[in-house]
Parts: C-alpha cells; sequence; structure tokens
C-alpha cells in the first residue's frame, strides 16, 4: 500500500510541477476533461508513497470550494504526512498556511519551492535555522529545474518513520492564554474528535470557525465558556476583532521567523522584471490594446494558416490513407458490401472528420497553457473586471470563460476560484456561450460550404455572436435570478515567469488526449450506434432508405420544430440530437446521415441548406446545450439537478430564439430586396 | 465618516492597515491574504478602467477592488 502523503501550498507555487517530478507518468487518475480533478493522486517514482496534489489554497478556513475540500482531506482521510510546498519569493504569506498546517499535529516536511528564483533576486533563506524555528525538515527546491527532488521523498520517509510532529507554534501571550482557556474547555470532547488535536480546533474556536462547534459537538455550558474566553480576548485589543487578531498573531509569528532567516537585499520600490513588463502590459492606455492584440494573435494563430495546414494534413491522412488501407483489407477478406458502409461510412468518416480538429484544439490548448503558466490570465481578469463585474461576474470569471472557447468541462471546473456561490453558478450559465473547440468543426463545415470567400469572416462572427449573447444574458440574469450579488475580487497578481515547456507541452497533451479518447471512445461509438440507427428501421430491419430507418422516424417527429429555423430536414434535427453527446458528432453524424465525407459532404449540404439556413444551424448549434460531458460538469459543479437542468433549458430556449430571429428577419430581408 | 481607507491613498503612496470593516467571508479572505492590522499596504496601480487597484504587501501583489479597499481603515505610513 506504502504511505498517503497530502501535497498542500498556495496556489501557484508549483505544487503540480513537483507533483508532477516526484511521480513521473505514474499517476493513475488521469486529468481528461470530464473526470473528477479535484484531487489527484500518483504514486512515486522512487519510495513507496501515494502523493495527492490537493487544490491550492491560502488558509484553512472552509472560504472557498477549493478550501473545503483540502481541508477535508486532511481531516477524514488522515494522511501519513503532508508536503507542504511554499513558495521562496513569497515566503511571509506562504508561512500563513504552513502554520495553520502545523496545528493539524502530522508529520511534516516544507519544501521551499524557486530557490533559483530566490538566488537570482539576491535574496538568502537560512534553511537549517527555518528547520530549527520550525521543527521540521526543510527542502530547499527548485521544481521547475527538478533539483534537489529525491531529498524531498527522503525527508518524508524520515519523519513518518520517526514520526517528527512539529511543535505547536507559541504565540503572543494574551492568544496563548486564549487558546489554552478554549483547550481546557474542549479537552474533555477527546473521544469525539476522531484524529486531529485539540490545537487546531481551539484556534478554530477562537477564529469563530462554526463548522468546529459541530465538529467538537460542544454543549450549550462549553460555548458559553469559549464565548466569554473570546470577548476577553477581543477586549484586549484595539481592533476587538478575533479573526483579525489571530491572523496577527499568525503573521507576528511568521515576521519574527523571516526576520530571522530571510535576507532580502533589495528595497521595495526597486522595479522588479515583472514591473517592467506589467508597466506595458497593465498600463493604463495600453493594456487594453496589448489584451486584444494577444488574444487576435492566439485566435489567429490557432484558426488561421498554420492550423489549417496541420489539419489538412490529417484530413489527407484519414481520408486517402487510412480509408483506402480499411477498403484494401475489405477487399482482401471479401468482406460484405455492409462492413463497408459500416466501417468507412460509418467509422472513419465520423471518427475521421474529428481528427482533423485535433492541430486546432492543440493550437488552443497550448497557448491558454502559455497564458496561464507565464501569469498572463491573472492580468486578463485584473483588466477586465471592472467590465465583466456589469454582468454580475468579476475578472475571475475571465480565465473560465476564456477558457470556454476550448472546451466547456475544465472552464466549467476553472469556475472552483470564484468563491461567491452567485457569480460561479452564472460563470457557469455563461460559460457554454463560448463557442468551444468542438463547434469549430460544424462551423468548418457550413462556412466552407456557403461562405467560400468569407469563411474566416463568418466563423468569426459565431465567436462575437456567443460573446453577445452571453452579455445579453448576463445582464438580464443579474437583473432577475441574481439580484443584489455582491461578489469579491481578491486575487494575488503572481510574477511573471518564462513558461516551462515541459509543463505547456504537458497540459496540451493531456488535453489532446482527452480529445483523443473522446474520439476512440464516445465518438466511434457513437458513429456506430447512429449508422445502426440510420440502417435499421423501428422493426430491425435494414433498409436502404435512410428516411425509414429508426432516425428518420424520430427526426421526421422533431423535425418540424426546426422548420421556423430554416432547417427542417430529419437529418439536421437528428444531428442536432447526436450533437448532445458530443458537438463534433453534428459533423460526423450529418456525413452518415447523407452518406458522404470531406468535399462530398459540403457539396451535399450546399444542396439541402440556404446561405441563411446554413447560418441560423450554425448559430443554433452555437447556443444550444453543451455537450454530454459538459452537462455532468455542469450539474457537479453546480451541485445541484435543478440548477443544471435549468442552465440547459435556458440555452436551448435562448438557441431557438436567437435562430429564429436570424432566420426570420433574413427571410424577411431577403424578400426586401 | 471621515476615516481614512485604502482607497483613499494616491497611488505610489502607502499606508497602515488599522482595521477591516467588512465582513463574513470576505473580511476573512482579506485576513489571510494578510492584510492585518499593522501591516504597511502600498499602493501600486490602478486598472485601465478605473478598479480594481493592485497593492503590495507582505513581499507580495495583490489585486483588490475599491469597494473593498473602502472597508480596510487606514493611516498614513509614518516614514
Amino acid at each position: 500500500m506504502g504511505s498517503n502523503i497530502a501535497l498542500i501550498g498556495n496556489p501557484n507555487c508549483g505544487k503540480t510541477t513537483l507533483f508532477n517530478a516526484l511521480t513521473g507518468s505514474n499517476q493513475y487518475v488521469g486529468n481528461w476533461a470530464g473526470v473528477t480533478v479535484e484531487k489527484k493522486t500518483g504514486r512515486t517514482i522512487k519510495g513507496n508513497f501515494n502523493i495527492t496534489d490537493l487544490p491550492g489554497i491560502y488558509s484553512l478556513s472552509p472560504y472557498s470550494l477549493e478550501e473545503r475540500i483540502t481541508r477535508d482531506f486532511v481531516i477524514n482521510e488522515n494522511p501519513d504526512a503532508i508536503i507542504n510546498i511554499i513558495d521562496g519569493t513569497n515566503i511571509e504569506r506562504n508561512l500563513y498556511l504552513t502554520v495553520q498546517l502545523i496545528e493539524l499535529g502530522k508529520p511534516m516536511v516544507l519544501v521551499v519551492n524557486m530557490m533559483d528564483d530566490v538566488e537570482a533576486k539576491g535574496w538568502s533563506i537560512d534553511c537549517d535555522y527555518l528547520s530549527k524555528l520550525l521543527g521540521m525538515p526543510i527542502v530547499p527546491i527548485s521544481a521547475r529545474k527538478s533539483e534537489n527532488i529525491d531529498e524531498v521523498l527522503k525527508q518524508v520517509e524520515y519523519v513518518i518513520e520517526h514520526r517528527i510532529i512539529p511543535p505547536e507554534i507559541t504565540y503572543d501571550l494574551k492568544t496563548q492564554n486564549a487558546l489554552n482557556e478554549i483547550y481546557s474547555v474542549i479537552v474533555k470532547n477527546i473521544c469525539d474528535a476522531g484524529k486531529i488535536p485539540y490545537n487546531f480546533y481551539a484556534a478554530k474556536l477562537l477564529e469563530g470557525d462554526m463548522e468546529s462547534v459541530k465538529t467538537l459537538k460542544l454543549d450549550n455550558v462549553q460555548l458559553g465558556a469559549v464565548e466569554k474566553i473570546v470577548r476577553g480576548y477581543e477586549k484586549s485589543s484595539e481592533c476587538h476583532d478575533r479573526e483579525a487578531m489571530l491572523a496577527d498573531a499568525r503573521y507576528k509569528f511568521i515576521e519574527e521567523v523571516v526576520r530571522k532567516t530571510v535576507v532580502k537585499n533589495e528595497s521595495e520600490e526597486a522595479l522588479t522584471i515583472s514591473d517592467k513588463i506589467d508597466a506595458i502590459v497593465t498600463n493604463r492606455f495600453l493594456a487594453i490594446p496589448v489584451f486584444l492584440l494577444i488574444m487576435f494573435l492566439m485566435f489567429s494563430f490557432t484558426f488561421g494558416p498554420v492550423g489549417k495546414f496541420l489539419s489538412d494534413i490529417i484530413e489527407i491522412l484519414v481520408n486517402d490513407v487510412i480509408a483506402s488501407f480499411i477498403s484494401g483489407i475489405l477487399e482482401k477478406a471479401n468482406a460484405p458490401q455492409w462492413t463497408y458502409r459500416l466501417l468507412l461510412d460509418g467509422v472513419v468518416s465520423g471518427v475521421g472528420g474529428i481528427l482533423t480538429f485535433l492541430p486546432q484544439i492543440a493550437i488552443l490548448f497550448f497557448c491558454l497553457s502559455i497564458l496561464e503558466d507565464s501569469g498572463y490570465m491573472a492580468r486578463a481578469a485584473f483588466i477586465t473586471d471592472r467590465f465583466l463585474r456589469r454582468l454580475g461576474l468579476s475578472g475571475k470569471s475571465f480565465i473560465p470563460m476564456i477558457m470556454g472557447f476550448g472546451c466547456t468541462t475544465p472552464a466549467v471546473m476553472a469556475t472552483r476560484t470564484q468563491e461567491n456561490i452567485n457569480e460561479r453558478r452564472m460563470t457557469i450559465m455563461l460559460v457554454p456561450f463560448m463557442s468551444c473547440g468542438a463547434k469549430l468543426t460544424i462551423y468548418a463545415l457550413f462556412a466552407g460550404a456557403f461562405f467560400k470567400g468569407n469563411k474566416g469572416l463568418v466563423i468569426f462572427s459565431m465567436y462575437i455572436l456567443g460573446f453577445l449573447v452571453a452579455i445579453a444574458v448576463g445582464l438580464l440574469l443579474k437583473k432577475t435570478v441574481f439580484k443584489g450579488n455582491m461578489a469579491l475580487f481578491v486575487m494575488e497578481l503572481p510574477p511573471y515567469r518564462m513558461p516551462m515547456p515541459r509543463s505547456v507541452l504537458k497540459n496540451t497533451w493531456d488535453k489532446c488526449k482527452g480529445f483523443l479518447v473522446k474520439a476512440g471512445t464516445v465518438i466511434f461509438s457513437m458513429s456506430i450506434v447512429i449508422w445502426l440507427l440510420q440502417n435499421f428501421s423501428p422493426s430491425l430491419h435494414m433498409v436502404n432508405d435512410s428516411s425509414q430507418s429508426i432516425f428518420g422516424v424520430i427526426g421526421t417527429t422533431i423535425a418540424p420544430i426546426f422548420a421556423p429555423l430554416g432547417f427542417g430536414t430529419w437529418q439536421a434535427s437528428v444531428s442536432l440530437l447526436s450533437g448532445l453527446v458530443a458537438k463534433e458528432a453534428v459533423v460526423s453524424s450529418l456525413g452518415v446521415l447523407y452518406g458522404a465525407g470531406g468535399d462530398s459532404l459540403s457539396a451535399v449540404i450546399s444542396s439541402v441548406f440556404t446561405p441563411l439556413s446554413a447560418y441560423s444551424y450554425m448559430v443554433f448549434c452555437l447556443l444550444y446545450v453543451p455537450c454530454v460531458s459538459a452537462f455532468v460538469t455542469i450539474r457537479r459543479e453546480m451541485g445541484s439537478f435543478k440548477w443544471a437542468l435549468a442552465s440547459a433549458a435556458m440555452q436551448i430556449g435562448v438557441a431557438y430564439v436567437v435562430s429564429l430571429f436570424i432566420y426570420q428577419a433574413g427571410s424577411l430581408i431577403e424578400r426586401m430586396f | 465618516m471621515g476615516e481614512l481607507t485604502l482607497n483613499d491613498i494616491k497611488t505610489g503612496s502607502s499606508a497602515v492597515v488599522t482595521k477591516i470593516g467588512s465582513l463574513g467571508p470576505l473580511k476573512r479572505r482579506l485576513i489571510d491574504m494578510g492584510i492585518t492590522p499593522g501591516v504597511r499596504i502600498f499602493v501600486k496601480k490602478v486598472a485601465p478602467l478605473g478598479d480594481p487597484i493592485e497593492i503590495r504587501l507582505r513581499g507580495y501583489e495583490l489585486s483588490i477592488r475599491r469597494t473593498e479597499a473602502k472597508n480596510i481603515f487606514v493611516k498614513k505610513d509614518n516614514e
């Protein structure tokens, strides 16, 4: 089995980098979009440890969802030891979490990361002395350069074997007295509390954490006694504020530790490299142009010539090489005619059609990873906060929104950093309007068939339209459902860092892997299912005319609903249903239903749609409910089926109304001229 | 009224926190981020649209909104 280790640290301190360095490729829980990424567990390359990578947090108060996940893990799962990783360049605030972790009474190893940056700044940290002051082993590392990683595990092994638990911290006299008094009140509940020591609960009660009251099952007499101690404590300070006083006591302790162990030889006003970059990037006048330029570059890189070129290569590979390879095999095996149809029309055109989008999705995630790792995302949030606040969102909604252009599922998960539940729900409801990478497959097909000269412009208009609809719906929701919502915005602006190629590539690869897995499993099986539904009648006989098939029957029934939108054919309706599984399936389903792929599919499409109905269809695909994987994620993140259903219903409604408007208004204009 | 808050501090100057006026989760977060009575805060920058602001404390950069800055009571830095 091995020992269980919790890896805990502030956001953005190199936690995941360390996790990857320790576990290598031995992760057994994947990070595929669609599965829970709350915590990842991996086995270490060396030694016998299971390490759990927990969300980055600032404090153990159950304030945001991520803090709750981490706190619950440590309290309920009872790990054998904690690796606390801190950012050496931001040691004071990072140690605030360390101090709280010490209260948990677990064997602990403190890893001071970013030692290369610390040295580059001309600072020095006396790790031996720090280790003495905190009573736990300290390992200075540079996770980016994989320096000293083995030492971390050695120390972990050591603290577990010898059960080296850091000693309690002694705070200032007033605080310490109050803690001791509370301790003596609650000590008799010892059997109920489990494995967490009383120092932790004493501190939690002193700062007024109501959850601890529940865990300890204190009676009224005890509560009264605690309340009296707290009141006495508050009176002893000018600010009369228990939370601020205890935090202050913790920071006083940390300041003392830092003063003794860290030498910073720079004045606080000296310009760092980050300051110099920010002089342009968050400059009053330049910030917005720079922001727009970066967004423009990202999109033109993804959807421009580079992405197109790579897509073309894959298309040739699929249509010419793989398709002819398969038909060659079938010919040799003398396979029956229907196997050709199943494999070539069903599977190859279904899965292959999707694979051509792999390069663009890879480039998009590559760009997003660079923005994320470099620290620009936080600046983008800083710049856009004012604007997003008008919609009842905040700058923190910006990151999920941008990620929504890649894939809705991880974007919805990225809303976890938002503490305010209303703001978070609102972001989750609006993210699906950000046109995801999979929908690009649909635009590419239709725009290619109808708007050859203006293909790029038409596709771009989809992104803009999605954005505008999100604004409109956001304003509407703010005025109705989420009235009086006061969002918070307290966000760290981390120093800029050079993105590490390894981490960017790994992140991009993880996302591509998710996409490939989806193509290999969901899309593959969907292609077969669609092919079957389309080749068999409701009485399960094989049919040659697909309008007689199961799909034909379902499609014909629902098609009239879409007639006012301009696409009342059964094939179009059925493809929308397939799109519920995955947006890429709309294209593969159209391909299967019309028995065509690639260029021939465009030809068929141009004969059954008009430019206007094609545009209306694209708009409907842009706005209607995202795929099943996204829906499941939305349900989970909303924590309620009702909310998820409401948001799906809202999206279908919006899609219907907007497409209807576009088609009807367009027809009217066409008739006028 | 009339009490000095972080919102009144000009860009490029600093102040010392005396009290946190916010309540609930916001106060908790401000405190956890190191905004405690006695800490010195340097107001570094204002976002292009006038809000939020960027502050520096305890050796790192933080961004908060003006509404939040209004709830952080300060006194002039006597440096």
